[in-house]
C-alpha cells in the first residue's frame, strides 16, 4: 500500500511539473474568459448564457494539457519498463497515473471552472454545481485521456495525436455534463444529467486502465 | 484456443479465395445499382419529400456501411488482438479508409437531403452527431496508423483503439439522445422511422447490397494490396540482409 | 417511366449523386492502385531473390 501511495506522490510531482499546477490552469482559464468576449462579443446577456458551457469545454480541452507527456516521459526514461516489473499491477499503475494527473492538474482547473463562469456573467447560484461536476468530469477526462495517451507512445507527433484520439471519447461526458448544467440554469431538474457523469466517470476509472495497460505493454514489447 | 476459419487466416488460401471473390462482388456490385437505380428512378416522386426521396437511395446505404464497415473493423481488430492473426490486422487496416468514406458520404448525402427537407444543412440530432464521431474515429484510427512506425505496434495499438471505439459508440449515441430529449430539438424522425411504401423500398434495399457487395469487393482488393505489401516487405529485408 | 426531372431539388439530388460517384471511383481507382502496385513489387523482390540464390 506504501508502494502505490509513494508511486501516486511522485505520479503527482511529475503531472505537477509537467504544465500542471494552479497557476498555468488558472492563466489557460484567465486566457479564454479574456479572449472568449474578444471573440464573441461583448454583450453580457449573450456572454451570461454561454458562460457554463464554456467553462466546461475549457475544462476539457485544457485537460488535453500535460497529457501526451502522461506516459511519454516514462517511457523514454525507462521508468515505464521498471513499473511494469513493480509488484503493483500495470493496471493499477495506469490508474495511479492518472489520478495523479487529476490531483496535479484537474483539481486546480476545477477549481478555476466557477471562478471562470461568475467572470463571464453566469449565475453564482450555478457555481458549485460547476465545480462539483468540474472534478467529476476531470476524473472522467483524465482517465479517457490516458488511453489516448497510451495509444499514442512511440508516434511521431504523439500530442495532437493524442488529442484526435481522445476527442471523440470526451463527447459523452462533455454532454452529460453541460446538460446538468444547462438544465439547472434553466430551473429544470438536473440530476439525471450529474448521475450519468457520475456513471461515466465511474466507467473511465474501470475500464480505462484495462486500455492503458495493455497499450503501455504493446509499446514496451 | 478456437480457431479462425482456415481461409481467413491463411493467406495463401485468402488470396485463392479473393482472386475470384472480389471481382464476383465487384460485378453483384454494379448488377445490383444499375437495377436499384433504375427502379429507383422510375419511382413515382413522393408525396411528401417529392423527388428528394432519390437522395435517399443513396444516402441510407451510405450510413448502413459506416456502421457496417466499423463493426467489421472492430471485428477483425478483436481477432488481430486475440489470436494474432497478421490478416486480421490487414483486413482491419484495410477498412479504415473504406469506412471514412462511406460515413463522409453519408453526412454530406444526409445534407443535401436535409437542407431541402429540413431547411438547414446539419442539426445535433443523435443520429447525426454520432455518424460525426464515427468519421473522427476513423479519422483517429489511420492517424494512430500513420503515426506509428513500428508494424506489429501499429497493429495491435489500432485494435485496442477500434476496441474503445466500439464500447463508446453507442454511449455517444446514447448520451446525444438523451441529449435531444432536454433540449427538444428538431424532432425530425417519426417515431419507429420514418414508413416506407414498397416501391421506395425494393430499390432502397437493393441499393443497400449493392453498397455491401462493394464494400465487400473493394475491401478484398485492399486486403491483397495489404498481403503483397507485406511480402515486398519482408522480401526487402530478407534481400538487405544476405 | 424514367423520371430525371427534379424540379426546384435537381440541384441537391445531382451533388449528392455526383459526390457519390465521385467517392467510388476514388475509392476504386485507389484500391486497384495500391494492390496492383504491392503485387508488382512483390513479385520484383520475389524475383531479384530468386535470381540470387
Amino acid at each position: 500500500m506504501s508502494l502505490a501511495w509513494e508511486l501516486l506522490k511522485r505520479e503527482t510531482a511529475l503531472a505537477w511539473g509537467r504544465g500542471g499546477g494552479p497557476l498555468v490552469s488558472a492563466g489557460f482559464y484567465l486566457g479564454v474568459a479574456t479572449l472568449l468576449p474578444l471573440a464573441a462579443g461583448p454583450e453580457p446577456a449573450r456572454l451570461a448564457a454561454v458562460a457554463p458551457g464554456v467553462a466546461w469545454v475549457t475544462l476539457a480541452l485544457a485537460t488535453l494539457l500535460g497529457l501526451d507527456r502522461l506516459f511519454e516521459r516514462d517511457y523514454e526514461d525507462g521508468a515505464l519498463d521498471l513499473l511494469t516489473l513493480s509488484p503493483l499491477p500495470l493496471e493499477f499503475v495506469c490508474a495511479l497515473k492518472c489520478l495523479g494527473q487529476w490531483l496535479a492538474t484537474g483539481l486546480p482547473l476545477a477549481l478555476a471552472a466557477p471562478i471562470t463562469e461568475i467572470a463571464l456573467g453566469g449565475s453564482p447560484a450555478l457555481a458549485p454545481l460547476v465545480l462539483i461536476s468540474a472534478m467529476i468530469g476531470g476524473l472522467a477526462f483524465a482517465f479517457a485521456g490516458g488511453i489516448g495517451a497510451a495509444l499514442s507512445l512511440g508516434a511521431r507527433r504523439g500530442g495532437l495525436l493524442t488529442a484526435v484520439i481522445v476527442l471523440p471519447l470526451f463527447t459523452p461526458p462533455v454532454i452529460f455534463g453541460g446538460g446538468a448544467l444547462d438544465a439547472f440554469a434553466s430551473g429544470l431538474p438536473w440530476g439525471a444529467g450529474f448521475v450519468l457523469l457520475c456513471a461515466y466517470a465511474t466507467a473511465a476509472i474501470a475500464l480505462g486502465p484495462l486500455a492503458m495497460a495493455a497499450a503501455c505493454r504493446n509499446a514496451l514489447s | 484456443m478456437i480457431s479462425a476459419p482456415a481461409f481467413l487466416s491463411n493467406p495463401e488460401r485468402f488470396m485463392a479465395f479473393s482472386r475470384w471473390a472480389a471481382p464476383l462482388f465487384g460485378a453483384t456490385a454494379v448488377l445490383l445499382a444499375v437495377t436499384g437505380l433504375w427502379l429507383g428512378f422510375t419511382a413515382p416522386e413522393d408525396y411528401q419529400q417529392g423527388d428528394t426521396v432519390r437522395i435517399m437511395f443513396i444516402h441510407v446505404p451510405a450510413a448502413w456501411l459506416s456502421m457496417f464497415a466499423y463493426i467489421c473493423l472492430g471485428i477483425a481488430s478483436f481477432l488481430s488482438l486475440v489470436f494474432r492473426h497478421a490478416l486480421a490486422d490487414a483486413a482491419a487496416k484495410s477498412a479504415a479508409p473504406l469506412g471514412a468514406g462511406f460515413t463522409a458520404l453519408a453526412l454530406v448525402t444526409g445534407s443535401l437531403w436535409g437542407r431541402p427537407m429540413w431547411g438547414t444543412w446539419w442539426v445535433w440530432d443523435a443520429r447525426l452527431t454520432s455518424v460525426l464521431v464515427l468519421f473522427l474515429f476513423y479519422l483517429a484510427y489511420m492517424a494512430l496508423r500513420s503515426a506509428l512506425d513500428d508494424e506489429a505496434k501499429a497493429a495491435r495499438a489500432c485494435a485496442i483503439l477500434a476496441l474503445v471505439g466500439l464500447v463508446n459508440l453507442p454511449v455517444v449515441h446514447w448520451s446525444v439522445n438523451w441529449w435531444n430529449s432536454l433540449h427538444q430539438g428538431v424532432t425530425v424522425f417519426a417515431k419507429g422511422g420514418p414508413k416506407m411504401a414498397p416501391v421506395f423500398l425494393v430499390p432502397l434495399l437493393l441499393m443497400v447490397l449493392a453498397y455491401m457487395a462493394a464494400f465487400g469487393a473493394l475491401w478484398l482488393v485492399r486486403i491483397r494490396g495489404e498481403v503483397w505489401r507485406r511480402r515486398a516487405d519482408a522480401a526487402l529485408s530478407r534481400l538487405a540482409r544476405t | 417511366m424514367l423520371d430525371l426531372e427534379f424540379g426546384k431539388y435537381e440541384g441537391f439530388i445531382w451533388a449528392a449523386y455526383g459526390i457519390s460517384a465521385l467517392v467510388f471511383v476514388l475509392l476504386t481507382v485507389a484500391s486497384l492502385r495500391f494492390s496492383a502496385h504491392w503485387k508488382r513489387q512483390a513479385e520484383q523482390l520475389k524475383a531479384q531473390e530468386d535470381a540470387r540464390s
